[in-house]
């Protein structure tokens, strides 16, 4: 056997190597712990349908949120991932090696500015660009899609491009050999291909755009009534906490940390639909 | 109606380049308006005095404390546990079901939205361990928040060490600890504070867990237990209460600058240790 | 000439698993103090696993298992008194390709003799510069200890390897294909100084190809899909096999 001394820093790397595990566990067990009780009192149903959110009358409804995170949410889908993809097929089959070598460094810059600027800039351009063009207030869903379109690029496009890169040359060449164009040989083997790498970095881009906060408060306009359209004003899920965390008590309180249950389920039901994705790459 | 493969090439070729266009245009839209209404503002008074007034007045000092204390907190307590927690997957354990365990926990960590990260902060530390807001608990908090980042990127670093190394270390009679500490870690380490800078770059840019956690007060924190607006909570502040733009873009260039200079240190130490790797 | 010499190594009913795979089939050898002796076969027949085994860096892999016993000087390696470092420290190992560590070239050298406690800079100096003497790689690069050995040629940084060895004073030394990445020159080089170490140092290689078997080695074993065909001297095998398989494989109709 390996002398005990020997065996020390395994044991030790072994703690720290729950520390992960340990503070999954924490969080989910203080956001359930403070977030059940109110959702045990309202009742699930008019909890997660109810259509009134009113914390001085004792109503908590968060249904109008859930469709503001999902319209959003879709919004920025929709605009942010033809881009990001169009961006990684970019970086891994047209780009020369000094535009890549630009690119990436800039894509990963993207990543790292803060989202209040995010949210600031779209406030200041963004919406009174909505507003002039489409009508309405401007601070509306419309205006948060545009932002988090914008803020997903890096998540979508590094993990694309990371799949698109693993595939055999071979794939490549082999279509090419056969005739085809470029594009032919990208849209029929490459994508297809790199499908479920592609799948999982979109469903993570997703994720993103539902958990982001800061900047989607400072264009959404915060409603909490139910949008009609993708110009009016709405608040997600993220926001609901952002806003009426910093004077809430009380049941009041308890109800933010509900919505925040909400919103950690759905984030780890989509990780787990992503995990499935990028393990049925692997086998 | 079929396009011919000619032109459905070029069409895809133009959309695509135009792709990358535009996502560098944004980029460079952003920077730009933030630089250029800020750094009119930037000067040494700015950067030296406390702002008074709610911030109507003075400088950003305080906030530029805060956010140094809180990001060293936060590195400080998360580095050992990450960097453990890499070499533990790396060197000692084969994968497994521990193994899977212990990456479900970091990637479902990576994927939890900030403001969640701030509610626990707040219940956690705050209030259930009676931190109050203060630098401490906005520091544990990110510290939580940074984990993933540092495992993964230092699970990286590590892995791409040749494992010849071990065996020359284990082959001239060094224990398993002293062949890691001895061959491992120099050759890890460049690949370890890239993962370390890219985290401490997430404190500075994040909000909602510090706002939360650290509060917003905007005096300069003197303890761990001071309460502490960082400056990235600052510029949220003072945008969105229009307290004084022009204070705001002064913030916002800075933490815009030091957001450059991490990406630039980041790019220069991935390249160093790329060519080393070759 | 023909006195038995003392067994420096035993290799007692040696069985040796990766998972299900047997890998070494009761392999019987024992293998005389000093001089080389040559453990060679065709690809895939176990001879890494086997000199692997030698100073249990085989243990390393998880899925391994092994029965039967290793004995150095009639004494178990797997004894349960038995440190491993000290028995990696006794019996050195040279790896296929040159692996120099990411240090300087004194730092590699002084590598080995700095974990087993030795710290007094004299004593340190002392040895590198003798290992590297002995591994023929003073006169290249005793101007240029403090250099990263990373910059040595292929040849050198595989004397150097050697050389890393030589300052532990080990018993035994043990190469797997040792040339097999290098040029003519460089493997001439080393070969050389395999004949001046082995007078003091038993020497187990795995050569990289026929031909180095009949230059290098005193004694040798053929090893075939993990188990022992033959052993002997090597001039006595290579002028008259035993076993047929032995002959087809020295005379290049198979492997």
């Amino acid at each position: 056997m390996t002398p005990f001394k020997e065996r020390i820093p395994g044991f030790v790397f072994l703690l720290f190597a729950l520390s992960a595990l340990s503070a999954l566990a924490l969080i989910a067990a203080f956001l359930f712990v403070e977030g059940v009780p109110l959702i045990a009192k309202v009742g699930v149903g008019p909890f997660l349908f109810g259509m009134k959110w009113a914390p001085s009358q004792g109503l908590y409804g968060i249904f109008p949120m859930i469709v503001g995170t999902v319209a959003v949410t879709l919004g920025a889908a929709v605009l942010g991932v033809p881009v990001a993809l169009a961006c990684a097929v970019f970086l891994t089959e047209f780009a020369p090696r000094a535009v890549s070598a630009v690119v990436r460094p800039a894509i990963q810059l993207l990543a790292g500015i803060p989202s209040v600027v995010y949210g600031f800039w779209g406030l200041i351009f963004i919406v009174p660009a909505i507003r002039t063009w489409f009508g309405g207030p401007g601070l509306s869903l419309l205006a948060g899609s545009v932002i988090l379109a914008i803020m997903i690029l890096p998540t979508i496009i590094s993990i694309a491009e990371v799949s698109l890169n693993a595939l055999p040359r071979l794939y490549k060449e082999g279509a090419l050999a056969l005739g085809m164009t470029h594009w032919q040989a990208i849209r029929t083997v490459l994508i297809p291909s790199a499908k479920s790498g592609i799948l999982a970095a979109v469903i993570l881009g997703i994720g993103r755009a539902i958990g982001e906060t800061m900047a989607v408060i400072m264009v959404l306009g915060n409603a909490v009534a139910l949008p009609r359209s993708i110009l009016d004003p709405a608040r997600t899920l993220t926001t609901n906490i952002g806003i009426e965390m910093g004077y809430a008590s009380g049941d009041h309180q308890q109800a933010l940390f509900a919505t925040g249950i909400v919103l950690l389920l759905i984030i780890m039901a989509l990780n787990s639909l992503a995990q499935v994705a990028v393990n049925r790459r692997r086998t | 109606m079929r396009m011919s493969p000619r032109l459905s090439q070029n069409l895809a070729r133009a959309v695509i380049w135009a792709s990358a266009v535009l996502v560098i245009g944004l980029l460079l839209f952003i920077l730009a308006f933030i630089l250029a209404k800020g750094l009119p503002t930037l000067s040494w008074d700015f950067l030296t005095q406390n702002p008074s007034d709610m911030g109507r007045g003075g400088g950003i000092l305080s906030t530029i404390a805060s956010t140094l204390f809180v990001t060293l907190v936060a590195v400080v307590v998360a580095t050992p546990f990450g960097v453990g927690t890499a070499f533990y997957l790396t060197e000692y354990t084969r994968e497994g079901r521990m193994t899977r365990f212990i990456r479900f926990g970091a990637e479902s960590l990576a994927a939890i939205p900030s403001i969640v990260y701030g509610l626990f902060g707040f219940i956690f530390f705050v209030i259930t361990l009676k931190m109050g807001w203060s630098v401490l608990s906005g520091g544990l908090t990110l510290a939580v928040m940074i984990l993933p980042t540092i495992i993964r990127t230092s699970e990286e670093a590590i892995r791409t060490v040749p494992k010849m190394y071990r065996d020359v270390g284990f082959s001239l009679g060094a224990t398993k600890w002293q062949t890691i500490a001895t061959t491992v870690v120099p050759s890890a380490l460049p690949g370890i504070v890239t993962g370390i800078i890219l985290a401490i770059g997430r404190c500075v840019a994040e909000t909602a867990a510090v706002i939360l956690t650290a509060g917003s007060a905007l005096q300069l924190p003197t303890s761990l237990f001071s309460p502490a607006r960082t400056m990235a909570v600052h510029f949220y502040i003072m945008a969105r209460e229009g307290i004084s733009m022009e204070r705001a873009y002064g913030t916002a260039a800075l933490l815009i600058l030091l957001i450059l200079v991490i990406n630039v240190a980041v790019n220069l130490l991935v390249n160093r240790f790329v060519a080393k790797g070759r | 000439m023909e006195t038995e010499p003392k067994a420096k190594l035993v290799l007692d009913h040696l069985d040796f698993f990766y998972g299900d795979r047997r890998v070494l089939r009761d392999v019987n050898l024992s293998i005389p103090e000093n001089g080389i002796f040559a453990i060679f076969g065709p690809a895939n027949s176990g001879t890494t696993t086997l000199l692997r085994a030698l100073n249990r860096l085989s243990d390393l892999s998880t899925e391994s298992r092994s029965t039967g016993r290793i004995l150095l000087d009639g004494k178990d390696i797997r004894d349960p008194g038995q440190s491993v470092t000290e028995l990696r420290r006794r019996i050195g190992m040279v790896f296929d390709v040159p692996v120099p560590l990411p240090m300087s070239i004194y730092d590699n050298l002084a590598y080995g003799p700095r974990r087993s406690g030795v710290r007094d800079r004299a004593t340190l100096d002392a040895k590198v510069e003798d290992a590297l003497r002995r591994s023929v790689l003073w006169d290249e690069v005793k101007d240029r200890l403090d250099a990263p050995a990373t910059r040595l040629s292929g040849g050198q940084q595989q004397r150097l390897c050697i050389a890393r060895i030589l300052a532990l004073e080990p018993e035994v030394i043990v190469l797997d294909r040792p040339c097999a990445a290098l040029d003519p020159v460089s493997t001439g080089k080393i070969e050389e100084s395999l004949q001046q170490l082995k007078e003091r140092i038993t020497i187990v290689i795995a050569p990289h190809s026929i031909q180095q078997t009949a230059r290098v080695s005193d004694r040798a074993a053929f090893l075939l899909s993990g188990s022992l065909i033959e052993e002997g001297p090597t001039s006595r095998m290579f002028a008259n096999p035993q076993d047929s398989r032995t002959s087809d494989y020295l005379t290049g109709r198979f492997g």
